[in-house]
């Protein structure tokens, strides 16, 4: 028989093990107060209590993803025979280590497989978003400026894809047959050269009066973009840092996908309203080249109603994430991010004896996203104030 | 009205016919007949006999043509043996025709599931009721408590309990199927015990709020907090119209004014976020319908796809899409039909 722990003493051990996440938020919370003036938007933030409650959430797992190494007590994917579906508060008899939120099927500590998801969702989701949001802008802008048969094409396929039910986009771009076609690989080709063309088309516009710093740019942006573009696309990064596994591009792919036609609704609907201001009007008569009126006058000042869609996605990338975990599709069996884990915990037997398991990363994963929601509807109140 | 109807529905069926040619590529991809083949053969069928069955079965014939077969437009040819010349059929649960005949999606003939072993049209019905009847228990909680949030809380904007009814409708837009699932699941069943767990007795032993009401609860609360959040903008932004202002000025009770002003012109938005609503829904159901153990058109589409089941996930993906489509055409009419500002012409 295994001993365990008081509630109290589970709460405890919890805020205990989370340290380095508390002195981070305090750090910043300390920062924040003094220089709120000056911070801008994110100054702002904390005016209203809610807001303050949306960047609390998101530090909180952002810190904990960044600190999991720290956090988390033992690894996340090595089982331990003593903690099978083992009560929340156990200690261990030979170490005296408490096992904070128990132990799951595969005899794995349920908390510390929650910390080290946190990493894997806050890699993929803020990634997945900013390059869905590159392509739908870099696709977005020319639909919404020039109208007319670019619009109509690019809205079509925009559509396309959003007719598509979501799951079962996932069921056939996310099996593991996929993997031996060249469709992923063809698909993560064409989809991370978009924003290598998007950021050359804007140093080029801005800068072609300027042919060394634009030079400059141009070739630095091709270096760093073909760069992690060997390493995602065909995992051959000749320094070996960015690698990514063949199963993560394709959910990487896949998300990205399925998230960057609603950006391009987005990104169409506001060009559409911008095209009617008089700077743009101004910038045609002095007789810029459309592409740097798109880029430097038109998404800037698109920016508010972007940054608020861009908290709001990322969340929604995690839910996304979240369903193919369940779904066992893509992330492989001992990955601890929570979808999976939430998947494994939800079976009825399971859920019945062993709540924790399930409940555990459930709410790991409401709070990131209602943390995410909140800051959304946060930035959302403050750019209706001016 | 009429050619914009015509027009709509002209790019409804091109999104049609592009978005089932994916999804026959996709189910159509070298892995997964090579996946089917082993299944159907022996186990131990070496490469070419799993190439030859592919090739006898018509596996290996132009994809177009393939394509026309599945809907409808070309001939669907019998299976000959290759020794005898006898006729034998592909798959020995549905009888299939011994005949060259025009037999697709388009003559009412969605194939054959070689995962339940009997045709698509004889387990397709079933599975689309049983889900009808989830749909609509989850239609009539979350419509009324969606729009009753959204009005509460944009009647008077900036009051407490707009505020608070914001929250709840922020934190349920934060919870997906598969989170409330599993609180709801452990709350209700595991510990307290009042509920069921599983609603697979409810197709068996008729629907009960035991049995069914945690499925419904679970598919309900994602939707609510969007559709609220959107009524209430809605009703927010009614309320500061001129002719409210008039009506309260007339003397008339702030009750009156809501119900007979600012409610019937609130209430057009949110129908057309209900109605583009249904495509996440659909989501939510295979979800909902994969926890609870529920046998319906989301428990079909996992398991065909995770069987490989082509024929299946070919008619499951295109009965998705219509539904997609025809509740966009719905909004769109919908809203053209209740908007007295937009005259399509």
């Amino acid at each position: 028989m295994i001993e365990t722990v008081s509630t109290f003493e589970i709460i405890v051990g919890v805020i205990g093990r989370l340290w380095p996440v508390w002195l981070a938020i305090g750090a910043m919370l300390v920062f924040v107060w003094f220089y709120k003036r000056k911070l801008g938007l994110f100054g702002q933030l904390f005016d209203s209590s809610l807001g303050t409650a949306g960047v609390l959430l998101c530090a909180f797992w952002v810190f904990t993803a960044i600190f999991a190494d720290i956090v988390a007590p033992l690894d996340a994917r090595v089982p331990i025979a003593i903690l099978k579906n083992a009560l929340p508060g156990s200690v261990d008899p030979e170490s005296g280590t408490v096992f904070l939120f128990g132990g799951d099927q595969l005899a794995r500590d349920v908390f510390s497989r929650v910390v080290y998801g946190a990493r894997i969702v806050l890699t993929i989701a803020p990634a997945a978003t900013l390059i869905a949001l590159l392509v739908g802008a870099a696709l977005g802008l020319p639909a919404g400026y020039f109208g007319g048969r670019i619009d109509a094409f690019l809205s079509f396929l925009a559509n396309l894809v959003l007719a598509f039910p979501v799951i079962l986009l996932f069921y056939l771009l996310v099996t593991p047959g996929i993997m031996e076609t060249p469709i992923p690989y063809t698909m993560a080709g064409v989809l991370f050269i978009i924003p290598i063309i998007f950021f050359c088309v804007m140093w080029i516009t801005r800068y072609g009066a300027r042919p060394a710093r634009m030079w400059l740019f141009v070739g630095l942006t091709l270096l760093i973009g073909f760069w992690i573009y060997s390493g995602l696309v065909f995992n051959a990064d000749p320094l070996g840092i960015i690698r990514i596994e063949p199963n993560e591009l394709n959910i990487f792919v896949a998300v990205v996908f399925a998230s960057s036609p609603g950006v391009f609704r987005i990104v169409r609907g506001l060009v559409f309203d911008i095209m009617t201001r008089d700077y743009v009007a101004a910038a045609q008569t002095r007789g810029e080249n459309p592409w740097y009126i798109m880029i430097w006058e038109i998404l800037p000042n698109a920016r508010g109603p972007l940054i608020v869609d861009v908290c709001l996605r990322i969340g929604y990338t995690t839910i996304l994430l979240g369903t193919l975990g369940f779904f066992g599709l893509g992330m492989g069996p001992e990955s601890p991010d929570w979808g999976t884990a939430i998947k494994d915990g939800s079976k009825v037997a399971q859920l019945r004896l062993f709540p924790w398991q399930g409940v555990v990363p459930a709410f790991a994963l409401m709070s990131l996203v209602l943390g995410l929601n909140l800051l959304a509807d946060a930035l959302r109140e403050e750019s209706l104030k001016d | 009205m009429f050619q914009f109807l015509l027009r709509r529905l002209g790019v409804m069926l091109l999104t049609m016919v592009c978005l089932s040619l994916v999804v026959f590529f996709f189910v159509n991809l070298e892995p997964n007949l090579k996946k089917l083949a082993i299944f159907q053969t022996e186990t131990r069928a070496t490469e070419q006999e799993l190439d030859r069955w592919l090739e006898r079965n018509g596996y290996r014939d132009n994809f177009f043509v393939r394509y026309g077969r599945w809907i409808g437009l070309a001939q669907k040819q019998p299976v000959l043996d290759p020794s005898t010349g006898a006729v034998v059929p592909r798959f020995r649960y549905c009888d299939e025709k011994t005949v060259p005949v025009y037999s697709g999606v388009l003559q009412g003939d969605f194939g054959c599931s070689t995962a339940f072993r009997t045709t698509v049209n004889q387990k397709l019905p079933e599975a689309l009721a049983a889900t009808g009847i989830l749909m609509f228990w989850v239609l009539i909680v979350m419509i009324p408590v969606a729009l009753l949030m959204g009005v509460l809380a944009g009647m008077r904007e900036g009051s407490r309990t707009d505020r608070s009814l914001s929250v709840a409708a922020i934190a349920s837009t934060a919870t997906p199927e598969y989170v409330s699932g599993v609180i709801f699941t452990a709350v209700f069943a595991s510990w307290l015990g009042i509920l069921n767990g599983s609603a697979a007795t409810a197709l068996t032993r008729g629907i009960s709020f035991y049995n069914f009401t945690l499925p419904v609860m679970t598919l309900a609360i994602y939707g609510i907090g969007y559709i609220a959040r959107m009524t209430r903008a809605s009703m927010a932004e009614v309320m500061t119209q001129q002719y409210i202002r008039t009506a309260r000025l007339k003397g008339l009770t702030f009750r009156q004014v809501v119900i007979k002003h600012a409610l019937r012109n609130a209430l057009i938005a949110p129908f057309t976020v209900i109605m583009l609503q249904f495509p996440w829904l659909l989501t939510g159901v295979v979800v909902v319908e994969t926890m609870f153990n529920y046998k319906g058109f989301g428990f079909l589409l996992v398991q065909a796809a995770a069987n490989n089941d082509i024929d299946l996930v070919l008619a499951c993906g295109l009965i998705s899409v219509i539904i997609v489509l025809a509740t966009q055409l719905i909004s769109d009419i919908g809203y053209a039909y209740l908007n007295p500002r937009i005259r399509v012409g």
